[in-house]
């Protein structure tokens, strides 16, 4: 206590000014006019939708990536006071008073603009020069790319805002290393880098490229670690765990609360909910739990039920059946077996009921107490309405003809035998005992005589022609090849039958359920659902107007129209500073074949630079050109439509490889002093290109001033952009 | 089973009709070879699977691919014994491969995996004693083996496009080999540079020359028209002996009232064709279809007509002939039944963005709707337009969108024939571009086509193109269940060869489950074994003579095993198209040697901790003698999977294979 009073109370302040100047710079250039155009601009429209449903809790599904980055842009509106009461319809609208453009904009432009301090941040922490690291901040500020995507409301910039916090405190962390090992601020770094990772994959998927980098550069100085003799074993396993745990484990865990949030926030039941579960559309707010609230458990003979196709695609749908029959002859000739059509239909109808028989006894209702079905023992399906029994028999079906007709069954006095047994096989269970339980259970129901599978043909084109009413087509699968969903089928709802007269059923059916029990699904079970949903959710190809393919990126020979001004010529286009592209690619290039010659020469025991000299340029690189490759080179793989904003991840850690070229050029190359004053003059005259480049660019960047038909024109630098030109 | 295509596609050899295939065509070739020589006359249709073949002679075929698929057991032996030096090792692999029921099968019958794996092996066996002549140099023996690394690489290339992988381990394998020899400064730069020379002379040049040489025997000796000329262009079809387009010499430029066929430019690009059928109701506008079909079909034949006027009748001698020129607009009739080319804003079938494209009108009178203009690439206005050589692009007056096949394929009311639409989106793709190949015109003189005559590069770069186009296009369909990379190696569905009810004869490949699953652990404990000896080497520790020695077994020959396994095996994972599980049998011969070498390295160094050699020898012995019980007797519960069985379904408890269907998923 006296110490405390006998020494002066310091506190000592480091100001780097240069580092402030450029994080200055950059949130001017990032927020200057951010709520200029008031218009819905490019994938706002696509984002926009997300934010308002957040608002308004309702559920959805995006297969575009996970939800930390829409629940980022939600916050944006939720500070800003937004009710998500607007129609994000199509791109250009002016958007209403209600609307926070300002403050939905500012996170994106705020992470866009912090980037050029981690720029600077990151050659610093390479052991690069104060100069080499101003020049990196310099290019990501004046790189009109990344300023365009910042200012609106993209996930781009938050995107490659994570990973260059990643990267960032991921050096910090293996600088600390050398003598700091287990202090706080290793443990801080190391920390921050699993969290950055694991916020940069929530953002996008891609972020995972970045991540697999980062796993793999600490596996290789853990390799190291392994080879230096100064480490104790047990310290090595403690250097292991503390990675393990900061940099598998910890990540894992926020990516899961990440959708933990997701599924708090959103609650309530919209047009998302049909591509999911009955279970999980029940957990949700309004919607099926309405109807489903109260239903009995276990489905037992005599229960009334509905069959819903667990695929749920291209739509949901209900095993349904109806008085029509199968006409005699198809179009094409074939004969079909003239029964009862049966079908899968993709709306709630009373015609979807269906009563659970025991095929030994006659009566259609619950006994007291119910007899509950279990896996594998055979049932008899009974339509409700027309109380015909579910059939499957050797007829071609209607469709497609290699599977079995399934109908219901009218004895028409001919040579037809009724085939009406089926068996009951949970594919879910857990012990071959387990009951049959409603929406939880998944069924398979296997025809006792033929062993086929009553499946949904759920794929475009299957629904039936005029006289199935374009209902999708129920076949029974004979060629059974393992687990497919259009091949299971859960109850939705149910309710225990009481009436034994056909009348008094007939009231019943259409008669809401209702009953006691709820069920609630866990966060884990829910987790794997929408993330599996998500992953395989396969959009249509579209094909848009400004998708490229990877090959054009290098070269920007594309570009991306974001916003034109109703009226006049200004409008904002997603276009690079050229300058920039051109000289990150040469860097690329330099940087690759010299350290192919450098690497050759080294095998042959010739060393042309200092040794330290080579650790520095062979880090640098492995971080700059590795983080270029591993997030460009997997959409050589891809199938999905890419746009040119795909690239900017890749173009930013290019763009960072410059100034380490630079650097090493000039330190190392260029020794004589004149050769090295030119080398100087070089590399102004180079950065004032940019800035003047940067200048010319700007009003498609900002969208302001307008710029007339000529100006527009001239800016056309190739002719494969596409600027967009009003016609007089 | 597949027979019925490799067959046929012997049979074709033998007929000399061409035909297209998705893989290459040498194991087709040596199939076709072995029949040839076996007597077989190429005269079975191969049909259906489960067709007698009669009198056909097929032994000949089929024991050509068992005794290549039976090579596979040396080599593997050879592989192994050349690794890990030890002839227990090497027994094992043998054993597993010799009793594996997935093996069996595979080779019995007329396939061309057989004949991939043969190459394969061959391969990696000739790379490795290549590189255990690596002490003696420029050596004969080592001149042989390097060539025959190379030649294998051509032949296993040469028979599917998996061999890549193979090519991909020998490069690699060859990449760190010379990177070996630049570190070892005494070798001079002149030395390494004679290396360099001699690897890509064996391992580049020669299997490009032989890989086109099987291409030049393929096209020389296909020269026949058959039914695989549809995906060609029409420069290629020319060359064929029968096809229409062969030796015939059709009108060099196109003319109003011209019959013309127009074929779409992407690779196996289909014709534009109509037919009566309409589009189904909720398609865009109930009018008649209009298709692209890869077939010679006389639906695909069009009238060119002027927009504005029916052309005069052709056979009226006083009217003189005109011709389209570049920039015309034109309508498009069809012959068959007399409807217009047509396009309106109504959304596409399958490609929501573009426009329909249908037949529309009656007796050739529609509306503006039908006006096409129409253009060469790179040409100016007012030249004419020359059959089969101008690339023509066909643009819709009234809504500005080009006539292109998207390259989809419509449901069955479309008769799987290809989408074709009008896109909005004006880019220059194959996609969007057309040329003209059948041109009758009475009144103009015919040229020969011999000028089109296209180069040999030029004929094998478009015959990959289609090869390439027809792997990617084996998708699977929305709903169809298929074999997932990850099932393969826990055995988890076989494939039905043949037979399906009980009373048939039933063959089923499915792997030997005991020998799959030993080598799924085996590769789970062998980089256990890789990493720990790794750390322990890395840490400096101490080891005696004889665990070095070991440990050398596990990071070299172990990690080049494990590297072809890596490689046959991941980029499955990738694949868009359909796969099938005998895409796995490649990888499954890797993970076999690498159990082999992996246990016998464990039973070493387990043996290792007895102190007297007499116990250390038994409990070698002893694990070693175990393994090769296990596999013997399994062998034996499995075999009829691969020796064809007859009874009751295993799923009936009164089969006699009724225990042994371990899994569910098997259906045998």
């Amino acid at each position: 206590m006296l110490g405390l009073v006998k020494k002066p109370f310091v506190v000592a302040v480091e100001i780097n000014i240069s580092l402030v100047a450029v994080t200055v710079m950059g949130l001017m250039s990032r927020l200057w006019g951010l709520s200029y155009p008031r218009a819905v601009v490019f994938d706002e429209v696509y984002y926009g939708q997300f934010v308002s449903l957040y608002m308004k809790r309702i559920f959805f599904v995006d297969d575009s990536g996970p939800p930390f980055g829409h629940m980022l842009l939600a916050l944006g509106g939720y500070l800003g006071g937004f009710d998500g009461n607007f129609l994000w319809n199509r791109i250009g609208a002016e958007y209403s008073m209600n609307v926070p453009v300002w403050s939905l904009r500012l996170l994106p432009a705020l992470a866009g603009a912090l980037c050029v301090p981690l720029a600077y941040q990151i050659l610093i922490e390479l052991h690069f020069s104060h100069c080499a690291a101003l020049g990196a901040a310099f290019l990501i500020l004046l790189e009109n790319s990344l300023i365009t995507q910042s200012r609106f409301m993209l996930l781009e910039s938050i995107l490659i805002f994570f990973i260059l916090l990643a990267v960032l405190s991921y050096l910090k962390f293996y600088n600390l290393q050398r003598h700091s090992s287990f202090s706080g601020s290793w443990w801080c770094w190391l920390l921050l880098t699993g969290v950055a990772c694991s916020c940069a994959v929530g953002v996008k998927y891609m972020g995972l490229f970045t991540y697999m980098l980062l796993l793999a550069v600490s596996g290789l100085h853990f390799w190291h670690m392994i080879g230096d003799q100064n480490f104790s074993n047990v310290s090595l396993v403690y250097h292991f765990l503390a990675r393990g745990l900061a940099l598998i484990l910890i990540p894992v865990t926020i990516y899961l609360s990440f959708f933990y949030v997701h599924l708090t926030l959103l609650y309530r039941s919209g047009h998302h909910d049909q591509i999911m579960t009955s279970a999980f559309q029940a957990s949700l707010e309004g919607g099926l739990a309405r109807i489903t609230q109260g239903q009995p458990l276990e489905v037992a003979y005599g229960s009334q039920i509905t069959l819903r196709n667990v695929l749920g695609k291209p739509v949901q749908c209900w095993l349904h059946s109806h008085t029509n029959t199968y006409p005699i002859r198809y179009e094409n000739g074939r004969g079909s077996s003239h029964q009862q059509q049966v079908t899968c239909y993709p709306f709630k109808d009373v015609n979807n009921w269906w009563i659970v028989k025991d095929p030994g006894m006659q009566q259609l209702v619950v006994s007291n107490p119910p007899r509950p079905v279990r896996h594998g023992h055979i049932v008899q399906l009974v339509h409700g309405i027309t109380t015909r029994y579910l059939n499957t028999h050797d007829v071609a079906a209607p469709i497609s003809p290699r599977s079995q007709e399934v109908s219901c069954y009218i004895d028409y006095n001919i040579s037809m035998p009724a085939q009406n047994l089926w068996r009951v096989e949970i594919v879910n269970r857990e012990s071959d005992t387990d009951l049959w339980k409603t929406i939880l259970s998944e069924v398979r129901f296997v025809h006792v005589n033929t062993s086929a599978v009553l499946k949904a043909s759920g794929f475009i084109g299957a629904s039936l022609p005029e006289w199935g009413y374009r209902q999708l087509e129920v076949v029974g699968e004979k060629l059974s090849k393992g687990y497919h969903q259009s091949m299971v089928w859960n109850v939705e709802e149910h309710r225990y039958g009481k009436s034994q007269e056909q009348k008094d059923r007939e009231v019943e059916l259409h008669s809401p359920t209702q009953m006691d029990i709820s069920k609630n699904l866990s966060f884990m079970a829910k987790f794997t659902e929408l993330q599996w949903k998500m992953l395989t959710l396969k959009n249509e190809d579209t094909e848009h107007k400004y998708s490229s393919s990877p090959l054009d990126w290098i070269t920007m020979d594309t570009n991306i129209a974001y916003w034109l001004h109703p009226t006049s010529g200004a409008q904002i286009h997603l276009l690079g500073n050229v300058v920039t592209w051109a000289s990150a690619n040469v860097a690329a290039l330099i940087y690759t074949s010299l350290s192919l010659w450098y690497l050759i020469r080294r095998r042959r025991k010739i060393y042309d630079i200092p040794e330290d000299a080579w650790q520095l340029w062979v880090s640098a690189g492995g971080i700059c050109l590795g983080g270029w490759a591993v997030n460009y080179l997997p959409f050589f793989l891809m199938e999905k439509t890419l746009f040119l904003y795909h690239y900017l991840p890749a173009l930013t850690f290019q763009i960072l490889l410059i100034p380490v070229v630079l650097q090493h050029l000039g330190n190392h190359l260029c020794r004589p002093p004149l050769l090295k004053s030119m080398f100087s003059a070089l590399v102004v005259a180079w950065f004032s290109s940019i800035y003047l480049v940067y200048c010319t660019f700007s009003p498609v960047t900002y969208g302001e001033p307008s710029l007339s038909v000529p100006e527009l024109k001239d800016l056309r630098w190739k002719d494969s952009w596409n600027i967009l030109i009003r016609k007089q | 089973w597949d027979e019925t295509h490799f067959g046929k596609m012997g049979s074709y050899y033998i007929n000399r009709t061409f035909f297209f295939d998705v893989h290459p065509p040498l194991g087709k070739m040596l199939i076709g070879l072995a029949g040839y020589l076996s007597g077989y006359d190429g005269t079975f249709p191969f049909q259906k699977p489960g067709d007698r073949y009669e009198q056909h002679s097929y032994i000949g075929m089929r024991g050509f691919c068992a005794f290549l698929g039976s090579c596979l057991v040396p080599f593997a032996y050879l592989t192994v014994l050349e690794l890990s030096k030890s002839l227990p090792a090497a027994l094992l692999t043998a054993f597993i491969l010799i009793f594996d029921t997935g093996c069996i099968t595979l080779s019995q019958y007329i396939l061309l995996d057989p004949i991939l794996m043969f190459f394969l092996m061959a391969a990696v066996l000739s790379m490795v004693k290549c590189n255990s002549c690596a002490d003696r140099p420029f050596s004969a023996s080592w001149w042989f083996w390097l060539s025959l690394t190379g030649v294998n690489l051509a032949g296993a290339m040469g028979v599917k496009f998996v061999g890549l992988f193979v090519v991909l381990l020998v490069g690699l394998n060859t990449i760190y080999d010379l990177w070996d020899l630049l570190g070892n400064l005494s070798l001079s730069l002149v030395t390494f540079g004679k290396h360099l020379l001699a690897r890509a002379l064996c391992l580049i040049v020669l299997p490009l020359v032989l890989y086109m040489a099987m291409f030049a025997v393929h096209f020389t000796v296909l020269n026949k028209s058959g039914p695989g000329d549809g995906f060609f262009s029409s420069a290629f079809q020319s060359q064929l002996v029968g096809n229409n387009l062969h030796n015939v010499s059709v009108p060099e430029h196109l003319a109003y009232g011209s019959v013309v066929t127009m074929k779409n430019l992407r690779m196996a690009g289909g014709y534009l064709h109509s037919h009566w059928h309409l589009y189904p109701e909720g398609v865009g506008a109930r009018q008649q279809q209009v298709t692209a079909y890869l077939h010679k079909d006389l639906n695909n034949l069009w009238i060119i007509k002027k927009h504005d006027s029916d052309t005069a009748d052709l056979s009226n001698p006083a009217i003189p002939v005109e011709f389209v020129r570049h920039g015309d607009i034109i309508r498009l009739e069809h012959k068959e039944t007399s409807r217009n080319l047509h396009s309106h804003q109504h959304e596409a079938p399958l490609t929501r963005k573009h426009f329909q494209v249908t037949g529309y009108g009656i007796n050739g009178t529609g509306d503006s709707n039908d006006f096409w203009r129409i253009e060469v690439v790179g040409r100016k206005a007012g030249k004419l337009i020359k059959v089969l050589r101008s690339q023509v692009r066909l643009t819709h007056v009234a809504t500005g969108c080009i006539l292109g096949s998207s390259g989809k394929t419509l449901p069955k009311w479309g008769w799987e024939q290809v989408e074709v639409t009008c896109t909005p989106y004006l880019k220059d793709t194959p996609n969007s571009l057309w040329n003209f190949e059948d041109h009758i015109n009475p009144r103009l003189p015919n040229i020969s086509l011999d000028v089109l005559k296209p180069s040999f590069a030029e004929i094998l770069l478009e015959s990959h193109m289609v090869m390439i186009r027809g792997n990617s296009g084996l998708k699977p369909k929305d709903n169809e269940v298929t074999s997932k990379p990850w099932h393969w190696p826990i055995n988890y569905q076989g494939l039905r060869f043949s037979g399906v009810n009980e009373t048939d004869y039933r063959v089923y490949l499915l792997g030997n489950p005991v020998i799959w699953w030993l080598n799924l652990v085996t590769i789970g404990l062998y980089l256990l074994i890789a990493v720990s000896t790794a750390v322990t080497l890395k840490r400096g520790v101490q080891l005696t003579s004889e665990h070095k020695e070991l440990s050398r077994v596990v990071l070299h020959g172990g990690g080049q095993i494990m590297l072809g396994w890596l490689l046959h095996y991941l980029p499955f994972f990738m694949m868009g198209r359909v796969l099938y599980f005998h895409h796995y049998f490649p990888a499954m011969l890797f993970s076999s040697m690498l159990t082999g070498i992996t246990w016998d390295t464990l039973l070493k160094f387990c043996a290792g901790f007895f102190s007297s050699s007499t116990v250390s020898r038994k409990v070698y012995g002893g694990g070693f003698l175990a393994l090769v019980l296990l596999i013997v007797y399994s062998f034996y519960l499995f075999h009829p999977l691969s020796y064809g069985m007859i009874g009751p379904m295993a799923s009936d408890p009164s089969s006699p294979m009724a225990g042994l269907r371990w899994m569910d998923s098997w259906e045998f």
